[in-house]
């Protein structure tokens, strides 16, 4: 089945504050859409609620195939990699030890594992503490993780920010192989040059509204 | 995945983030003996008074301590931890039962150290044979306080004041299993009958895993 996202008229109100406000859109199977905007504008909000982890206060929409806010939408969420501003690594754990834990949850050989920290050049960090680890090691052990779980929906929430060359151009395969597999990629920053120029599609946040191709 | 090799890592990985930050062993516990030791010295010294409080003592220090170490594990879990783990496919069940899993071990473990602490400082006078039933006072009572601090930590996820909130919710439920868990040595000493203790602390346990199991799912979703 083809990779697809349909926002149509979605509202989310947080806190008792509209954070998002009639935001639509469409994308389907080897698309991109980078989405602008300044601090405070709803860009993470907008992230979580692609990832299934917000539901909609108004409007409809579907994600991979299942409608958003039932409890279908469970079933679509391991075809999903968000990354997150702050990686989300237990500090305790090694590297490996994180990839370890994602992969015995997820069901994802541990092999696989191993070999993304090679192709992200982490192999003799492994046994390093994330505790330990820089912002930009933290960084690949997530891009490791999500060339592993090969999602079909990939979203990155200013993943490039504090990163090195290296490792953006990591973040740009990342974005690439994902495009490749006929899956989609929707990112969010407040500088379009943090981006790329790997999305097909841009379009601004703006207090909640999504604005027009720009 | 399946849900008890998912409940297997998440306790592995609490257990492992507990070894290396030993927070219980080498921070926790020694206040608590502290505490113990506190107690005996104000009590004047007076041996009778010593042996007839010490069990209350340990009692009331193991509860205090050991919801403040079974909360801590949900309270340090961050938000941004709790979506990766959904986007992992993670169950919640899976995640409230494998955490309160590792907890109650560690809960047990503490409670028997300062069990024999208290016995060395207050020596009290045990009943004949009291091994067994207090070691499954112990381990029931771990169980009750772990799953109890495990399901108000997922119930207070997400909100501002929640380690506060938690432990709002886990004090008077908590009576249950600090009744049943204290009574068995007493029931041993009156010579009465220790299985209605046991009764209640393996039901209020039964029903606190089957209330966390069935609440886990709605409560991750109302976290966000």
């Amino acid at each position: 089945m083809t990779a697809s996202v349909e926002l149509a008229d979605v509202d989310v109100v947080l806190g008792g504050k509209s954070v998002l406000i009639e935001v639509s859109l469409s994308l389907s199977g080897g698309e991109s859409l980078a989405v602008v905007g300044p601090n405070g504008s709803g860009k993470t909000t907008l992230l979580r609620l692609l990832a299934t982890l917000l539901k909609p206060t108004r409007g409809q929409g579907s994600i991979l195939g299942q409608n958003i806010g039932s409890p279908e939408i469970r079933q679509v969420r391991s075809d999903i990699g968000l990354i997150t501003h702050t990686p989300a690594l237990i500090e305790e754990l090694t590297i490996s030890e994180n990839l370890l834990h994602f992969a015995r949850l997820s069901g994802n050989p541990f092999e696989d594992c191993l070999r993304a920290l090679e192709v992200v050049g982490m192999e003799k960090a492994a046994d390093r503490r994330v505790g330990d680890s820089s912002f930009g090691m933290r960084r690949r052990t997530e891009i490791a993780w999500l060339l592993v779980s090969k999602p079909k929906l990939l979203l990155l929430d200013e993943a490039k920010s504090g990163l090195d060359v290296e490792a953006r151009e990591l973040v740009d395969a990342l974005v690439g192989l994902t495009l490749n597999k006929s899956g989609i990629v929707v990112g969010v920053s407040h500088q379009t040059s943090q981006l790329g120029d790997r999305f097909m599609h841009k379009r601004r946040l703006a207090s909640g509204r999504l604005e027009g191709f720009a | 995945m399946s849900l008890s090799t998912q409940i297997r890592e998440v306790a592995r990985a609490d257990l492992v983030v507990e070894r290396r930050t030993g927070d219980t062993f080498r921070i926790v516990l020694p206040f608590a003996v502290v505490t113990l030791i506190i107690f005996s010295l104000a009590m004047g010294g007076e041996v009778a008074v010593l042996r007839n409080v010490g069990p209350a003592v340990f009692w009331a220090i193991s509860i205090l301590f050991g919801m403040q170490l079974a909360l801590r594990t949900a309270a340090l879990e961050s938000p941004t931890r709790r979506d990766l783990m959904a986007l992992l496919g993670l169950d919640p069940a899976a995640r409230f039962l494998g955490r309160t899993a590792a907890s109650a071990l560690i809960i047990v473990a503490f409670m028997a150290i300062l069990f024999l602490t208290m016995v060395l400082f207050f020596a009290p006078e045990l009943p004949m044979g009291w091994v067994g039933p207090q070691a499954a006072a112990l381990f029931l009572t771990a169980i009750g306080l772990a799953a109890l601090s495990t399901l108000a930590g997922e119930v207070a996820a997400g909100t501002r004041s929640r380690t506060s909130l938690a432990s709002l919710i886990v004090a008077p439920l908590v009576i249950p299993v600090i009744l049943g868990g204290s009574q068995i040595l007493e029931a041993m000493e009156r010579n009465s009958g220790i299985l209605i203790w046991i009764l209640l602390l393996i039901t209020t346990d039964l029903a606190l895993l089957v209330a966390g199991v069935g609440l886990s799912r709605p409560l991750e979703e109302a976290s966000r």
